[in-house]
């Protein structure tokens, strides 16, 4: 009974698959866009891999000046306390007196008034805009998204965020009118639809580094991102770390469970 | 419930002769797990796998209960909870990761133990039971596997909700209705977070009253093994333990350092990208794909594009995903052939094979959008799903002339190792 019930449902499914083969078109529309859009280019971060990775904390340094003194205007942070950046080799000293220089939302306690304060390191980066409303008011309705965890939250992670802020361009001859940017719009091969609102953050020499490195557009691009792959996981580097020694430890195990296996079946043929 | 020379548990101790008067817990023990349980010597590693889903069943529970005492199953902060988890919590990156994680492993090793069974007819006579709650088990896996990929409320969350709900609404007249009842509204929000957070946390404890019904359904007959021939006598069986304890403890081992590797040096490896961005429901991304693990049904339900019979595309769909795991209900009954193990069957061992790139394939289009040549390919796939179990299986099994088989077990063992020495002594 089972056996031609399920003959006959199998047929079903079979025909309604064989007429959806012949109804649908073999050929794809074209896709324009997708001849212009180019693969992120890769970059290269000491946190990079599984081999003796660590943080390197000029860098991140660098990049979180990047960050404050030109990312912060329109992107917020909001899940990086200032606590946090510990990791790049500050004392406690230095960490209040760079929290202290962030104005943080807070309500004046003598008349309930929302008003504001300096920041403390127990703090997180303040957003530049109040809500979403205002954020897209201040920019051509586009909302600049939250970058604490932004290289994990991008197919292609850190390489599409440094290809991006590097791949600002003016638009090739041969691309077609609707493809072209529209008013308040950036050309950039790295973004999914070519055409982004953010205009080129970068220019060189924007910041001046206390360390003295050259502010070239592709030096600073390199170094906000490995800050920023740094705001997407804090605990990389002790999650390779913690993982090494599991790893090894979990290794001993089995070579002493293999060993007592073969001990315990030494006598028995199977 | 076992063979009449398994040995019977004496216990020695005063304390074990009072425990097993008043509550024979270490019986049942030694019995189901231990000396008492004899289990066929000629197992291969293929039968690890059945103890190694019930240590990443274990796994996600005990990190699963840690979690749920961080995370906070409410819209509005269900996302940023589960990063408090990753930042603030101590080890919270390492509980996350390796629960985010060990729902792959669960998957992986149960995916290999459902082909160890096809492979070697472990769902045939007398085990068919054994089969059926397998196949309940997976059934709540991918329940629980979906709701908890909801709860931390990121994009694919929230599009993969919406998805999978949306089945419901393919059934014609009442499916809109029921889409908004499961949902708790029109689009998945709170009281939608809210409820999967509960079934999430209900549903493992669900599988494992159900794996102990498995368990306790396998060791009736006794387990299957490598050649399909039932134990005959003894010599074909030794103790669970230590022998099996011992095998188990070695395939633990092995399974620990692939999880070990995957949660520590790339635990987003098998995730997306997209549930890093908060949950939004005014903004779709490009691609929803579901987890891997649900691909290659993702794929069976994208392969009907065509309106047949009063029935439209999507509807058709939705059946035959469905229909592709319940049809794993009927298997015991689909193959009527008495020859267990593949090794016996020349004919069914070469469509075994073929189902399993068929179903890489699926899984591989199902990962791809709606394009060509992956429509194509997923509905070629499909139909080879389909026709193997429901078409070909039946056929095989009645024309198929199997091959020669041992007596019995040991005759195999013995067999094997006979030859083994016979080719090393050519070669030396």
């Amino acid at each position: 009974m089972v056996r031609p019930l399920g003959f006959l449902v199998g047929l079903g499914f079979i025909t309604a698959l064989v007429l959806a083969i012949f109804t649908t078109p073999l050929s794809n529309e074209a896709n324009v866009a997708h001849e212009f859009h180019k693969h992120p280019r890769h970059l290269k971060l000491a946190s990079d891999g599984i081999v003796l990775p660590h943080w390197d904390k000029a860098q991140l340094q660098r990049g979180m000046q990047v960050y404050k003194e030109v990312c912060s205007a329109c992107h917020s942070l909001h899940l990086v306390a200032f606590r946090d950046i510990a990791d790049f080799g500050y004392t406690e000293g230095q960490i209040k007196t760079f929290a202290k220089g962030f104005q943080v939302p807070s309500i004046n306690p003598d008349t309930g008034e929302p008003a504001t304060r300096d920041g403390l390191p127990s703090d997180y980066f303040p957003s530049p805009y109040a809500n979403e409303t205002a954020a897209r008011a201040a920019n051509n309705n586009a909302l600049p998204p939250d970058l604490s965890l932004i290289t994990k939250a991008r197919e292609g992670g850190k390489d599409y965020v440094y290809s991006l802020l590097t791949g600002f361009q003016n638009p090739p001859k041969n691309l077609p009118a609707e493809l072209k940017p529209g008013t308040g719009l950036h050309y950039n091969p790295y973004f999914g639809n070519l055409n982004l609102a953010m205009a080129p953050p970068l220019a060189p020499n924007q910041v001046t580094y206390a360390d003295g490195t050259k502010a070239t557009v592709d030096q600073m691009s390199k170094d906000v991102t490995a800050f920023l792959v740094w705001t997407a996981e804090p605990k990389l580097i002790k999650r390779i770390q913690v993982g090494y020694a599991v790893f090894f430890f979990l290794l001993i195990f089995t070579v002493l469970t293999y060993l007592s296996y073969r001990n315990i079946w030494a006598d028995k043929k199977h | 419930m076992s063979f009449p020379w398994a040995k019977p548990y004496e216990p020695t101790h005063p304390l074990m002769k009072w425990m097993d008067e008043k509550l024979p817990i270490p019986r049942l023990v030694y019995n189901a797990t231990g000396p008492g349980y004899p289990v066929p010597r000629n197992l291969n590693y293929f039968w690890n796998f059945g103890v190694l889903a019930g240590a990443a069943l274990m796994i996600q529970i005990i990190t699963g209960i840690v979690l749920a005492m961080h995370y906070a199953a409410n819209a509005s902060v269900a996302f940023n909870s589960v990063e408090h988890i990753m930042r603030d919590v101590n080890a919270g990156w390492f509980i996350r990761y390796a629960h985010m994680n060990g729902a792959s492993m669960f998957f992986i090793v149960v995916y290999l133990h459902i082909f160890r069974g096809l492979y070697y007819g472990s769902y045939k006579a007398p085990r068919e039971m054994v089969w059926l709650l397998g196949v309940v088990i997976f059934l709540l896996m991918m329940a629980t596997a979906f709701m908890g990929y909801v709860l931390p409320w990121g994009q694919m969350s929230f599009w993969g909700a919406q998805v999978i709900t949306g089945f419901f609404s393919a059934i014609p007249i009442v499916g809109e209705p029921v889409r908004e009842w499961l949902l708790g509204g029109f689009v998945p929000d709170n009281a939608t977070l809210n409820r999967f957070f509960s079934l999430h946390y209900l549903l493992p404890f669900v599988i494992l009253g159900v794996i102990i019904l498995h368990i306790w359904a396998l060791h009736i007959p006794g387990s299957s093994n490598p050649t399909g021939i039932e134990v005959k006598d003894e010599q074909d069986t030794v103790p669970f333990h230590p022998y099996y304890t011992a095998k188990d403890g070695f395939g633990v081992g092995i399974f620990l350092l692939i999880f070990v590797a995957l949660t520590f040096f790339s635990p987003n490896a098998l995730g997306h990208a997209d549930n890093y961005i908060p949950a939004n429901s005014l903004s779709t991304p490009a691609h929803i794909v579901p987890e891997w693990y649900f691909l290659p049904f993702y794929a069976i339900l994208k392969a009907f594009t065509f309106n047949f019979l009063w029935i439209d595309a999507k509807l058709w769909g939705v059946i035959a995903m469905f229909g592709s795991i319940a049809l794993l209900f009927f298997l015991p009954w689909l193959d009527s052939s008495p020859i267990k193990s593949s090794n016996y069957r020349p004919l069914y061992r070469i469509f075994f094979w073929i189902l399993v790139v068929d179903v890489l394939l699926l899984g591989w289009c199902g990962m791809q959008p709606a394009e060509q040549p992956w429509v194509i390919l997923s509905q070629l796939g499909a139909i080879y799903y389909f026709a193997h179990f429901l078409v070909i299986l039946p056929i095989v099994s009645r024309i198929e002339r199997p091959l020669p088989m041992p007596n019995s077990i040991t005759e195999a063992v013995l067999a094997k190792h006979a030859t083994d020495t016979s080719s090393a002594s050519a070669t030396a």
